[in-house]
């Protein structure tokens, strides 16, 4: 150390900045900077690439139920897709957040707590398995099991529109790729629930054990009240997967383009389906389509994501001012 | 309204761990029973043995007999949540439920088992309850303002609101004033001389004055040594354990020579 | 304080007994399999369902009788409880030992030792072994990537930024970030790189797009890490006149690296699997391809994809076979990383 005081950090000493703390700070922000621009550059290719597909697209981009952007005169528009997206989506979180709720509860309160941490790593391993072999179990293994639930519900229920099939066929439909993303958001739902239940205060639950509350009136009075927020944005976090699950939905699904209620029926389509089943055969103009209905999957993906997280952070802050 | 508690031969564990060992001790109802002692020798077990919330804690156990007022309270037939809901407790750190108003907090105990009371009967009951604390008079015009709005001494008062709204038997209080400072104390303690009219009252203090002001019988408890169990050394009135106490080792921790 | 209206002093409370569960759970049982002798409901997984619907129903009803309405509902609260656990854990074990009976079946050293090169839809055999070589080699390269990016914004945030404005706004964006479907990352890669620049499809196009969804892993990842080393050991470095650069890399990435390790492996575990951005930014080959710059290069999720897409039999069978190969992909990353964690003391839930 040559000079007494020259190694005191910049901040105590602003005078005195080496020029090694100089470059690696500015590295550093620099790299942090990256993962801002990274965003906006995703929005801005996505923009500028779409163009030319929305250009020269002659029917109405969000009402049409038509994808046929390579035919002269081209076509096409997101209506089907985004039916298909968010019916598969919004059935999947009702199978996925009331489980995943329930998942979340067993390991932060009723689970022993030596085994706890075990049994969250399991299901933690759920979100392990890759897309694609959700996608190729949903198709081989689970899609035949589906069949016999969805002929009942269309016998019993058939009255609701959504259960009634009129084909008598019950693979390929909305329905069982609305199940298997139920399977493949549920662990995200419930380790973020999870986190959320771990940090209700101990002293609360004492409270309204000591008041004489049961387990369940416990976690009405002490635990659900404070862990509301967090679990809102664990289902918005959940729905956010659901909305850009790509793979899995691709496999199962028949890729027709279609507005259908009859969710048992073959049929229907999402924004990500579309584009991986389409990409391959798309020519300039469709791939530009399909760019363009990216860039609305992005968006809405993002709006979800941007609530979800500004929730967790209010509640971060709220918890460090604690 | 108030009970007894009779004590035999409880021993308290945590697993294998033995915690309190072997108390026998009666604690009269319309009096205040003070639990003394250095720390880490059991007193906040013992008394959440008392209210059987010694068992929320996993892996834990309990032997002995706990008579309130004759009736087992460990028996196979009893419920724990009915023996809660008889034995109120407030703790260390004032908790009341961060996502509750005052109003709220106090009720929340009682819409537990009486979920139909008609409006103003509630309001009547958590009135008299916040009366009952001293504390009626700093919230009447704020009731639907967060409990967690309060200050510390009022957030404990609360809490003890809380506690009696649902017409228990007995008051548990853990160290109620740790965390407080001497003015809200003071106030707690002039609540607790009030509350001894209707309550049976055991409270955990590391304060031997306020054992001294507050109390009518003092038990103190002692630890043999690191890993060893804590044990009932003597209980005695009060004025007797700080003018005469029948051991030396209660002698030596009132006087302030260890703890 | 006298007339209160609560009445006190039951201690006394009917329990169930502690049989009453699995008796009630028989009795459900007995009562589906009769139903469905006579029910339209039937089979096993029909049978199922019955049977836990008439144990809710009649548990709860049993419960309430005796117990009366608060324990009744605690008890159905439970049991729902628990019984989502169980219901979580119904996929996980059936996808896993479905993968390994059916992928178990077909996987050989020929299988990991042979590409696809001339083996027809219809044909047998072939292998695994041009796409393992491209996994490894896009994670490697999205790895080299993603991780000075990710490490150096971790630092930001945490030595740098700390409550700063800009650092908070990278904190938010990064955890946006991780909600991104991996898609969009191919069609970014797709728009910037291959049309906006003219670069081809290849291994390093689909690397540059699993670096865009391994990134904000690693920040988070990494960003804990930090956090958990003791600003004591920061000062100590300071108080020795060490300069803050210079702490940062031998003392504070030091302490924690063994849990920076652990967050990386487990980032690549999680791109390993990712086949959509691929799609979009590769070409599906069926021979071995060491150069990921150029030409088509396969992957074990693309590979997968392409043989259930041929749907034939001997296809179907390498696509479990492959599905297995990447489960045990994964498995090792998981593996690995938790062993590192274990070993180095940065245990991680
Ligand atoms: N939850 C627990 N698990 C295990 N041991 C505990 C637990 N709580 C307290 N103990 C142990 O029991 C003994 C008595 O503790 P405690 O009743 O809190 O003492 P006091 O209130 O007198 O300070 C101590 O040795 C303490 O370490
Ligand atoms: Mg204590």
């Amino acid at each position: 150390m040559t000079k007494l005081g020259a190694g005191v950090p910049d901040s105590i000493q602003g005078s005195v900045v080496r020029r090694g703390d100089l470059v690696f700070r500015r590295l550093a922000k620099g790299a942090g900077l990256a993962v801002l621009v990274v965003l906006a550059a995703i929005a801005g290719f996505l923009v500028w690439r779409s163009v030319p597909g929305l250009r020269a697209n002659t029917a109405n981009f969000l009402t049409s139920t038509a994808w046929f952007p390579d035919q002269s005169p081209s076509r096409f528009g997101i209506a089907a897709i985004a039916f298909g997206t968010v019916v598969t989506a919004a059935l999947a979180l009702l199978i996925a957040v009331p489980i995943g709720f329930g998942v979340a509860l067993f390991i932060a309160f009723y689970a022993p707590p030596k085994l706890a941490t075990a049994l969250g790593f399991i299901v933690d391993l759920l979100a392990a398995v890759p897309s694609i072999i959700f996608g190729l179990w949903g198709l081989q293994v689970l899609m035949p099991h589906l069949g016999g639930l969805q002929r009942w519900l269309n016998d019993h229920l058939g009255f609701i529109p959504i259960f009634h099939n009129s084909l008598g066929i019950y693979t390929k439909s909305l329905f069982v790729a609305a199940v298997v993303l139920g399977v493949m958001v549920l662990p995200t739902v419930s380790a973020i629930s999870r986190e959320i239940f771990l940090k209700v205060p101990h002293s609360n639950v004492e409270a309204a054990l000591a008041l004489g509350a049961t387990r369940w009136e416990t976690m009405r009075m002490a635990v659900l009240p404070f862990s509301r927020p967090g679990m809102i944005s664990a289902a918005m976090l959940g729905l956010g997967r659901a909305l850009g699950e790509t793979i899995a939905v691709a496999l199962i699904l028949s890729a027709l383009n279609v507005v259908n209620w009859h969710v048992t029926e073959p049929g229907g389509n999402t924004f990500a389906a579309n584009i991986a089943l389409g990409w391959n055969e798309a020519g300039p103009i469709g791939l530009s389509a399909l760019i363009a209905s990216g860039l609305v999957l992005f968006v809405l993906t993002l709006v979800v994501n941007v609530v979800a997280r500004s929730i967790i952070w209010r509640r971060a802050e709220f918890h460090e001012g604690l | 309204m108030a009970k007894r508690i009779d004590i035999t031969n409880v021993s308290s564990y945590y697993g294998k761990f033995e915690a309190v060992s072997d108390v026998s001790l009666r604690i009269e109802p319309n009096a205040v029973t003070a639990f003394i002692g250095p720390s880490g020798c059991g007193k906040s077990t013992l008394l959440r043995t008392l209210n059987r919330m010694h068992e929320v804690v996993p892996g834990t156990s309990v032997t002995g007999e706990i008579l309130l007022d004759g009736e087992n309270i460990y028996d196979d037939t009893v419920d724990p949540v009915n023996v809660r809901r008889t034995i109120g407790m407030v703790f260390q750190r004032p908790n009341p439920f961060p996502t509750m108003s005052i109003y709220e907090n106090v009720a929340a105990g009682i819409r537990l088992d009486a979920r139909r009371m008609p409006k103003s009967e509630l309001d009547g009951l958590v009135e008299r309850s916040l009366q009952a604390a001293n504390l009626w008079n700093e919230v009447k015009d704020r009731l639907k303002k967060p409990g967690a709005s309060l200050s510390g001494g009022q957030q404990q008062r609360l809490c003890i609101a809380r506690a009696i709204a649902v017409e228990p038997a007995v008051l548990l209080m853990d160290e109620p004033c740790s965390s407080l400072d001497p003015i809200s104390t003071l106030a707690i303690e002039d609540l607790i001389d009030e509350l001894k009219n209707n309550y049976t009252i055991v409270i955990v203090t590391h304060n031997m004055q306020q054992a001294a002001r507050v109390s009518d019988t003092t038990a103190f408890f002692n630890l043999a040594g690191i890993g060893q169990p804590g044990r009932l050394i003597e209980s005695a009135p009060t004025a007797l354990i700080f003018s005469t106490p029948g051991q030396k080792a209660t002698e030596d921790y009132i006087s302030g020579r260890f703890g | 304080m006298t007339t209160l209206t609560l009445a006190t002093g039951h201690l006394q409370g009917r329990r169930l007994p502690r049989a009453a569960a699995p008796a009630t759970a028989l009795v459900a049982a007995a009562l589906a399999v009769l139903l469905g002798q006579i029910s339209p409901v039937s089979g096993v997984a029909g049978t199922t369902c019955v049977a836990v619907v008439l144990f809710f129903a009649g548990y709860t009803a049993l419960s309430f009788a005796v117990e009366g309405s608060r324990h009744a509902i605690d008890r159905l609260a439970s049991t729902l409880i628990y019984a989502s656990f169980l219901a979580a854990l119904v996929p996980l074990v059936w996808i896993l030992s479905t993968v390994l009976v059916r992928g178990g079946r077909v996987l050989s050293a020929g299988f990991l030792g042979h590409s696809m090169r001339g083996i027809g839809a219809d044909a047998t055999g072939g292998g695994v072994y041009h796409a393992l070589v491209g996994t490894i080699e896009q994670v490697l390269l999205a790895t080299v990537i993603a991780v000075p990016i990710g490490v150096l914004t971790a630092i930001y945030l945490v030595e740098y930024g700390r409550h700063s404005k800009l650092s908070k706004a990278i904190g938010f964006f990064v955890d946006v970030m991780t909600g991104v479907p991996s898609i969009i990352a191919g069609l970014f890669v797709y728009s910037a790189f291959i049309v906006s620049l003219g670069f081809q499809r290849t291994g390093l196009a689909g690397a540059l797009a699993l670096s865009i969804l391994m990134i904000p892993v690693v920040v988070r990842s990494t960003e804990e890490m930090l956090k958990i080393v003791p600003s004591e050991l920061r000062e100590a470095a300071y108080a020795l006149g060490v300069p803050k650069w210079r702490t940062i890399l031998r003392v504070v990435i030091p302490t924690a690296i063994g849990g920076i390790t652990t967050g990386v492996m487990l980032a690549i575990a999680r791109i390993s699997g990712e086949t959509a951005p691929l799609l979009l930014t590769t070409f599906l080959s069926q021979s071995i391809n060491f150069n990921p710059t150029s030409g088509p290069q396969a992957s074990i999720p693309t590979f997968v994809w392409d043989q259930i897409g041929s749907a034939t039999h001997p296809a179907l069978d390498r696509a479990w076979a492959g599905a297995l190969v990447l489960i045990l992909f994964v498995a090792v990353l998981y593996t690995t990383a938790r062993l590192i964690a274990w070993v180095t003391g940065g245990a991680r839930r």
